[in-house]
């Protein structure tokens, strides 16, 4: 992939996203959610969308708004179902999205397989209970897996919170979560930060994203939410 | 290995509390706290897990995990503690702790699946006498499946404490010989920590630790099943 392209506005770095594509979206809840990178999305009007994130979306803003802007087909997540994740609710029961629910852990490990050219893998996660129904499974040692393919992206959405301009990522807290295995996963990464630095002026011994996997960059202000429960 | 029903049987290696219980979930956080060992990796389950945490002791060396991204979780924010970017896994805001660590998703659940947390205490709707558990679908045909990091815990914990009521608000029992719910994990409950009774999860069937406000002859009579004793 070609350098990292440092861009002025969110409207620019999801430029010629195309109808009917997989987007990885970062965040648990809200915490690492690229709000400004979805609202951009919104306004450049790709549709049919299947959306990868932990949840489905809170309140009426981040990935929900996306929802309710009707653009989302499938979601596929751990976690849809909270306290204020009544755009989603409505969606889905009058039949208007679909949804694939697989365990948390196995959601990391099928975007990280995604990234790493792993084409399937064994896992112990949902043996014997209805999200391993029709699955292969395989008895190693002594125990029971399901074999899990990967879920790569066409296009991952990631907020983190410091980019340098090679695409360098550092990320704040528990808002890191999905992103640096998303960020592995898709064709093209687009990445908002609080803040662009200059080249060599993040330590390279913290970076959590290497600049290898990010293909494009925008620094926004910090938006920050708190979930009120979930 | 059953108890003879026809004949006496000797409890006395099980505490039978017959004049103090049933336990409030407060005393039942209390009695899960002093039995984590020293030193413990803990991840506490959203809910009424979450309450053991009140209990713990700084002195006791326990670290507690969160599923999205965190080792050395500390009590709740409040006020000009609250940070977006710092949250547990029901989403809300917490603290950190000295020694704290971060970590991205896919590592937080390696961490679970690859079996290196100590303990994780978990809610419940239904607990097999095999230990399979059921926690995280009512099985209701409009409800919206949402499984989280339940299924990563359950098979990934060394130890799997359960903490709910014996019995549901109409009185039907948790502690079942098949769980009629959906599946969270099979055989992988390994203490049920209840307000009537303590109850391990052994190869020979379940054994009676201690029990509140209840014999264990009455518990095997509501229960209708058959508890064995240290």
């Amino acid at each position: 992939m070609s350098r990292t392209l440092v861009l002025d506005t969110a409207d620019e770095a999801v430029a010629g996203i195309e109808d009917g594509s997989t987007v990885l979206i970062s965040g648990f809840g809200l915490a690492g959610m690229p709000f400004d990178l979805i609202d951009a999305l919104i306004r450049q009007g790709a549709k049919d969308l299947t959306i990868v994130s932990n949840n489905a979306g809170n309140g009426e803003i981040g990935l929900a708004a996306l929802l309710k802007a009707g653009r989302v087909r499938k979601v596929i997540c751990s976690f849809p179902r909270q306290a204020d994740s009544y755009v989603f609710d409505g969606l889905y029961r009058a039949g208007k999205l679909a949804l694939e629910v697989v365990p948390q852990g196995t959601l990391a490990e099928r975007l990280r397989a995604a990234g790493a050219g792993i084409g399937a893998f064994f896992c112990p996660t949902g043996v014997g209970t209805p999200l391993a129904e029709g699955k292969e499974t395989r008895v190693l040692g002594d125990r029971t897996y399901v074999l899990e393919y990967p879920i790569a992206g066409d296009v991952a959405l990631i907020g983190a919170f410091k980019g340098d301009t090679l695409g360098n990522l550092v990320y704040r807290k528990t808002a890191r979560n999905f992103g640096p295995v998303m960020a592995t996963a898709a064709r093209t990464v687009v990445v908002q930060v609080n803040e662009v630095v200059p080249t060599g002026s993040l330590d390279p011994e913290a970076v959590i994203t290497p600049g290898i996997y990010v293909d494009r960059l925008v620094a926004v202000p910090a938006r920050r939410y708190i979930v009120e429960g979930a | 290995m059953a108890v003879n029903n026809s004949s006496p049987k000797d409890h006395s290696a099980t505490i039978e509390h017959t004049g103090r219980g049933p336990l409030t979930a407060d005393e039942l956080a209390a009695l899960i706290a002093r039995n984590i060992p020293a030193g413990s990796y803990v991840n506490l389950g959203i809910g009424q897990p979450t309450r053991v945490a009140d209990h713990l002791h700084p002195s006791s060396g326990i670290v507690l995990h969160t599923e999205n991204g965190m080792l050395g979780m500390g009590p709740a924010a409040a006020g000009g503690q609250v940070d977006p970017d710092l949250i547990n896994a029901g989403k809300l805001p917490v603290t950190e702790l000295p020694g704290a660590a971060y970590f991205h998703h896919a590592d937080s659940f390696a961490m679970m699946r690859g079996g290196h947390l100590d303990v994780c205490v978990l809610g419940a709707f239904q607990v097999s006498v095999t230990g399979d558990l059921a926690n995280w679908h009512t099985g209701e045909r409009d409800a919206i499946p949402a499984v989280g990091g339940a299924m990563d815990l359950a098979i990934g914990a060394k130890d799997v404490y359960v903490m709910m009521t014996l019995f549901t608000k109409d009185g039907a029992p948790k502690v079942v010989p098949a769980c009629t719910y959906p599946l969270t994990g099979v055989r992988c409950v390994t203490r049920i920590y209840t307000d009537l009774a303590v109850l391990d999860v052994t190869p020979h069937g379940l054994v009676a630790r201690e029990t509140f406000g209840a014999s264990i002859a009455e518990l095997q009579a509501r229960l209708n099943i058959t508890m064995d004793t240290p």
